[in-house]
């Protein structure tokens, strides 16, 4: 006994091989690597999240105007102008309106008039999307930015 | 340099004559089968029939044995490929195109609207064939050692036969299509409502990375259509293809199919091919030991007993042939009697109320419509993973092929069958009837309200029931029984009420005689 450990030597064969081994597995998962990136664009294709909803001289207090093509609901009331988001937070099926909130047709998720939750499975409430005025004086949404509940656009 | 002389021309000549006979010989080298040796030999020496083993049990061949299942399965899903790539030549994944190209197959292309009903309802079958089968399987504890691989590949096949369904019913871009595919990608998004509900979306957002991978794009369209497109009809089905390779050739090398009082030997082979080998005899290479020793005549002295076993060919063969045109007819009488549905056009605007997936999902839409991340993708991958692991925790010996293993078994699988049903049943009515934890406290935190619904508790009372039954007989097969029982029973139920008891806004309804009319 030498008192101090030492390794097995490993053949040459047997450390050449390990070593082709362990290359060959190196360049497959490399190569798995960068063939995983084709299906992750870059640049993903999508319409613009911003749109026009008109002018606000248009919005008389008490004025409900839904837009099927972006699935908003827009509210006037005194306070200003306010769009909603008509897409479940549950799993983005377009809720319906009924005499006491919103309905989800597909699982049943329930919301009150202001969008929060009241029932079934949506873990929140509909988005409430920012309002702004354009530089013609129109007013945009913007569906990409969530602004608080009840967050009305008085110019 | 020699030139071709008159002796040269004549033996052209005869090889030319010979043409049809050598070719002929070297395709098939047996000759005719004609004997009992012969076919085995075909058997034995062809690369598709060699997937059998060239003799076979006589119970393997039983109706009661198999039920025909397995067979039914993959006649099937030959039937699938056959008719889906005609369906191709028609068929255009564009998100304007689509819709247009399946009005073309149902009502201008010749036989387009025949071969596409067979598609769906094979593709219906299927389904319901391959859980048949699991659960052929599983009663009669075909599962046990050595086939536990072979039970986690046909695990794989399942969850590949729910996947092919899912892309499939996709393609045609109707209404079904479109909020299919938006909530099949935002449960595949639903990790968020945990990461939301803990606050680290903006750190880690696994549900947002997958649906991306699924729709190409943020929003559902050509990108999500051609993604779908080629799942269905290359990736899934290649991978069921080798799946199925690997899945019967698993299947003879594991000693056939199942049956009681076949020893099991540690190298994973039944009777047909057990006992010691004598040498094989090395100068005739025709002559294997394989052969020698199972076909029926002349054999030399084993210790092998070849009663009770048949040559495959033509006993086998005849009956997945029966079994194949009994599908086809099945099918074909399917096909001919209804048309496959096709919903209006997409709308991106207006979801059906109620929008309903297939009946085969609609067990999983009922989860769902508790809880997206738990019923969406943690009880299915519990389920899915608790089915996998059953031969590895269930490792007690004793003779497969005996349904529900004896008298014991079958009075658990219908105890089990029994709670299963009135805890489904219960979990179901509880939230109709009273509402849930918002309804009651409408501030309850989310994580509550993800953790604690009617889908978690039924699972959990599927769980406990097991553990009771593991507890009162000591025996892991009683156990398994009672989960799997438990498991079909949910299934059942949860299906049952997602296609006849929901209606508009996924209300309950006794019946849809009583929709509200709108």
């Amino acid at each position: 006994m030498s008192g101090r450990l030492e390794p097995a030597p490993i053949p040459r064969r047997d450390f050449l091989s390990l070593a082709g081994l362990l290359s060959a597995a190196a360049a497959v998962l490399g190569s798995l690597h960068g063939m995983a990136r084709l299906p992750r664009p870059r640049l993903l294709p999508e319409a613009g999240s911003r749109f026009r909803i008109g002018r606000l001289e248009q919005y008389a207090a008490g004025t409900v105007r839904v837009l099927p093509e972006r699935n908003v609901r827009i509210v006037s009331t005194a306070k200003g102008v306010a769009a909603m988001s008509l897409v479940c937070t549950h799993l983005g099926c377009i809720v319906g309106e009924t005499p006491d909130g919103f309905r989800c047709p597909c699982h049943g998720s329930r919301f009150d008039a202001q969008g929060a939750v009241v029932g079934g499975p949506a873990p929140r409430g509909l988005r409430w999307l920012e309002v702004s005025r354009a530089a013609d004086g129109s007013l945009l949404v913007d569906a990409k930015r969530e602004v608080a509940p009840e967050t009305f656009f008085a110019g | 340099m020699t030139a071709i002389g008159p002796a040269g021309l004549a033996l052209f000549r005869a090889n030319l004559r010979a043409l049809p006979r050598t070719f002929k010989e070297s395709l098939v080298r047996q000759g005719p089968p004609v004997s009992d040796r012969s076919r085995s030999q075909a058997v034995f020496g062809n690369v598709f029939l060699h997937l059998h083993a060239t003799r076979v049990h006589i119970r393997t061949l039983r109706f009661s044995t198999t039920m025909a299942l397995g067979v039914a399965t993959a006649s099937l899903f030959a039937i699938l490929v056959a008719t889906g790539i005609l369906l191709m030549v028609y068929y255009k994944p564009a998100t304007d195109a689509a819709y247009q190209s399946m009005k073309d197959i149902h009502y201008v292309v010749p036989t387009g609207r025949f071969i596409r009903n067979i598609h769906r309802w094979a593709a219906h079958l299927m389904v319901i064939a391959v859980i048949l089968h699991m659960v052929r399987v599983f009663y009669t504890a075909a599962y046990k050692a050595p086939r536990e691989f072979n039970w986690l590949v046909g695990m794989g096949l399942f969850v590949l036969t729910l996947g092919l369904s899912f892309t499939g019913y996709l393609l045609p871009w109707d209404q079904l299509a479109y909020w299919a595919i938006t909530i099949g990608s935002n449960i595949a998004a639903s990790p968020r409502e945990l990461t939301d509900a803990v606050g680290i979306t903006s750190v880690l957002d696994p549900g947002g990375f997958i649906k991306q991978l699924l729709l190409g794009a943020s929003e559902i369209g050509q990108e999500a259509l051609i993604r779908f497109y080629l799942l269905h009809v290359m990736i899934l089905p290649l991978s069921v293809v080798a799946l199925l390779g690997v899945h019967f050739w698993r299947l003879r090398k594991d000693g056939g199919l199942a049956r009681p009082g076949v020893a099991v030997t540690t190298a994973g082979k039944g009777a047909a091919v057990a006992g010691t080998p004598p040498a094989a005899p090395e100068q005739s290479p025709r002559k294997t030991y394989g052969l020698m020793c199972i076909v029926r005549d002349r054999t030399p002295a084993t210790n092998l007993d070849p009663a009770d076993t048949l040559p495959s060919w033509p006993f086998l063969l005849r009956a997945e042939l029966l079994v194949f045109m009994g599908t086809m007819l099945l099918v074909t009488v399917l096909g001919i009697r209804f048309d496959a549905p096709l919903k209006e056009l997409a709308n991106p605007s207006i979801p059906e109320n109620p929008a309903k997936a297939p009946w085969y999902f609609l067990g999983l839409q009922e989860m769902v419509s508790y809880s997206a991340f738990m019923g969406g993708l943690v009880i299915p991958a519990i389920v899915v993973l608790g089915l996998a692991l059953i031969p590895y925790l269930d490792r007690e010996r004793e003779e497969p092929g005996i349904w529900f293993s004896g008298p014991r078994g079958r009075r658990m699988a219908v105890q089990s069958l029994i709670f299963g049903l009135a805890a489904a049943a219960l979990a179901v009515a509880v939230p109709v009837e009273f509402g849930w934890i918002r309804s009651w406290f409408p501030h309850a935190p989310q994580l509550l309200i993800i953790f604690v619904n009617p889908g978690t508790l039924l699972t959990l009372a599927y769980a406990l029931w097991s553990l009771g039954a593991l507890r009162r007989t000591g025996s892991t097969r009683m156990s398994a029984i009672a989960l799997f029982s438990c498991f079909l029973a949910g299934f059942v139920v949860l299906t049952y009420v997602g296609s006849q008891l929901r209606g508009p806004n996924w209300d309950f309804y006794w019946s849809s005689s009583r929709w509200p009319v709108h």
